[in-house]
């Protein structure tokens, strides 16, 4: 099993987290009209990068979103913060 | 190219073997091609296939960075079938059954291609109203599908569980009889070898690292042995498609995973059909070398790491005890993982990319293996015209902007 570091729990096993999405996608600003273009790459586009990625989790247990800086190709975790701040 | 018969086996047999050809070449990369194809899985060899043959297309080149069919072709469990629930998926993949009844001979390969049928079974009340339902779209689609009780269930795969204390009783299931089991590397190697028969060069060790562009347009490719031109461009890398999109700048709706199977020591016959219990989240066939071909679903990780890992192998076996408890002491042999290219709606991309001259055959997550064939005749078809067949439009990616999404993930419940 791998350990995931949750900032406010701290390591536990992976199988508590779910993936919630990328970091840094922003909902289109409903105020004004948005094209089907934008909702698309909103709703539906991934990075998927290969290497360095910042993702938003889910501490399952405690219920807290946070970051997680890993590695998609040796899954090695380099940090996790909480949303909180100037995380974005 | 020898041509492979039982007389020259027999030929061969006399002659100390020594008047076999190799299946195929292994030639220098020329500075340009009427189509360059990135990626040789099997969607990529196939694709090369079909230019040469239904195209008149022979020269192509098929890049790839690692070795043919090293890649989820080489990887998977083998599993074809149509059992799916839209018209526009029924169609795609019973194409593609169709075109593997026939594959053996077309290649000139034994493709292994065993159509002993497909059960996925049901375990409530509600869930047999589903499997009616399931089999009814099936029907009006025109595949093959029949509804079982589970006296039916239990003639064709005596090894589940009947007993009392299973937690989620068989109540019945759906059935495919044409669906089956092919062999993966030679799916691989018979599209190669028919490829490099009609003059397509096949490179392997050979990495493309960039895109060339020019006036807005893809004029070809920089790989780890120079750079090739191309009138066309073709990328079918599963899971390494958002790779090849970040080098052209275009948006992608593909998130990779790792999807993982295993395979026990060989046994004396226990099954002969293919096997999935949906609420284990596991399915089981078994090769004709006697070995478990086990499988699931994929890792909860998003991930470019192709190995195998403990969580999953831990859901998937402890699906397979409760699904076939008399396997419990069976013991595994290998456990591996492939990189699968995973969109939103669960169904495959075809189409152009986004830049000119840069075309995708893509996302066909867990479930591509069987839709090689189709895949490769379809994609040849989009590379050759510039146009889609109708088999294929559908799939197009302008779908994500429509809103036209064929969603088998909720449909059919995708497990493979
Ligand atoms: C464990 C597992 C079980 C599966 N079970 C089934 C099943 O039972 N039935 C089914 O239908 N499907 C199954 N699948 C899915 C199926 O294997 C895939 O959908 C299918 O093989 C994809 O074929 P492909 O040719 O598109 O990709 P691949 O076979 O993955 O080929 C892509 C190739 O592109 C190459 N490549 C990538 N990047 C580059 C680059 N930059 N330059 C050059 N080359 C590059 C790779 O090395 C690779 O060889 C399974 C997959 C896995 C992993
Ligand atoms: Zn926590």
């Amino acid at each position: 099993m791998q350990i995931f570091p949750c900032p406010f729990c701290g390591p536990r096993n992976e199988t508590e987290f779910h993936f919630a999405g990328e970091l840094g996608k922003v909902r289109p600003d409903t105020g004004k009209e948005v094209n089907a273009r934008d909702w698309a790459t909103y709703l539906y586009a991934q990075r998927n990068e290969k290497g360095l990625v910042r993702e938003v989790w889910l501490h399952l247990t405690c219920s807290e979103l946070f970051v997680m800086e890993r590695d998609s190709l040796t899954m090695d975790v380099r940090a996790s913060k909480s949303l909180r701040g100037d995380a974005l | 190219m020898t041509r492979y018969s039982a007389f020259t086996v027999f030929r061969e047999g006399l002659r100390g073997q020594k008047g076999w050809d190799k299946a195929w070449r292994s030639p220098v990369p020329k500075p340009a091609y009427d189509v360059v194809i990135i990626g040789a899985g099997g969607h990529g060899l196939a694709t090369a296939y079909y230019l040469a043959k239904n195209h008149g297309i022979k020269d192509v080149a098929v890049i790839e960075k690692g070795w043919l069919g090293g890649g989820n072709t080489g990887r998977n469990t083998t599993v074809i079938r149509s059992n799916y629930f839209y018209p526009e998926s029924a169609a795609l993949y019973d194409f593609s059954v169709r075109l593997y009844e026939n594959l053996s001979r077309e290649l000139n390969y034994n493709v292994m291609f065993s159509q002993r049928g497909m059960v996925v079974t049901a375990h409530s009340e509600p869930e047999m109203e589903m499997a009616a339902r399931q089999v009814n779209a099936m029907r009006l689609n025109g595949v093959d599908a029949e509804f079982l009780d589970r006296d039916q269930v239990r003639k064709l795969a005596p090894l589940l569980n009947y007993g009392p204390d299973m937690r989620y009783p068989i109540h019945g299931g759906v059935f495919q009889p044409r669906a089956g089991t092919g062999r993966h590397d030679a799916v691989a190697w018979g599209f190669a070898r028919a490829a490099d028969a009609q003059g397509v060069d096949i490179i392997q060790n050979c990495q493309v690292l960039e895109l060339l562009t020019e006036g807005g347009r893809c004029v070809g490719v920089r790989t780890s042995q120079g750079e090739i031109r191309a009138s066309a461009i073709g990328a079918t890398v599963a899971g390494h498609s958002s790779v090849i999109a970040d080098m052209a700048q275009v948006d992608l709706p593909i998130t990779s995973y790792a999807l993982q199977a295993f395979v026990s020591e060989p046994l004396k016959p226990v099954l002969d059909t293919v096997v999935l219990c949906p609420p284990f989240g596991t399915y089981i066939s078994q090769s004709d070398k006697g070995g478990l071909v086990i499988g699931g679903g994929l890792d909860r990780v998003p991930s470019y790491g192709q190995r195998g890992n403990l969580p999953m192998q831990e859901a998937v076996l402890a699906g397979l005890v409760e699904m076939m408890p008399a396997l419990a002491s069976v013991k595994l042999l290998r456990h591996w993982a492939g990189i699968v290219d995973v969109t939103p709606d669960s169904s495959p991309i075809i189409g152009p990319s986004g830049l000119e001259g840069l075309y995708l055959n893509c996302g066909w997550g867990t479930g591509g293996f069987k839709a090689i064939p189709a895949g490769g005749y379809l994609f040849a078809h989009l590379l050759a015209t510039g146009h889609h067949h109708d088999l294929s439009r559908p799939f197009d990616p302008v779908r994500f902007t429509t809103g036209h999404l064929i969603d088998e993930g909720a449909a059919s419940g995708i497990a493979h």
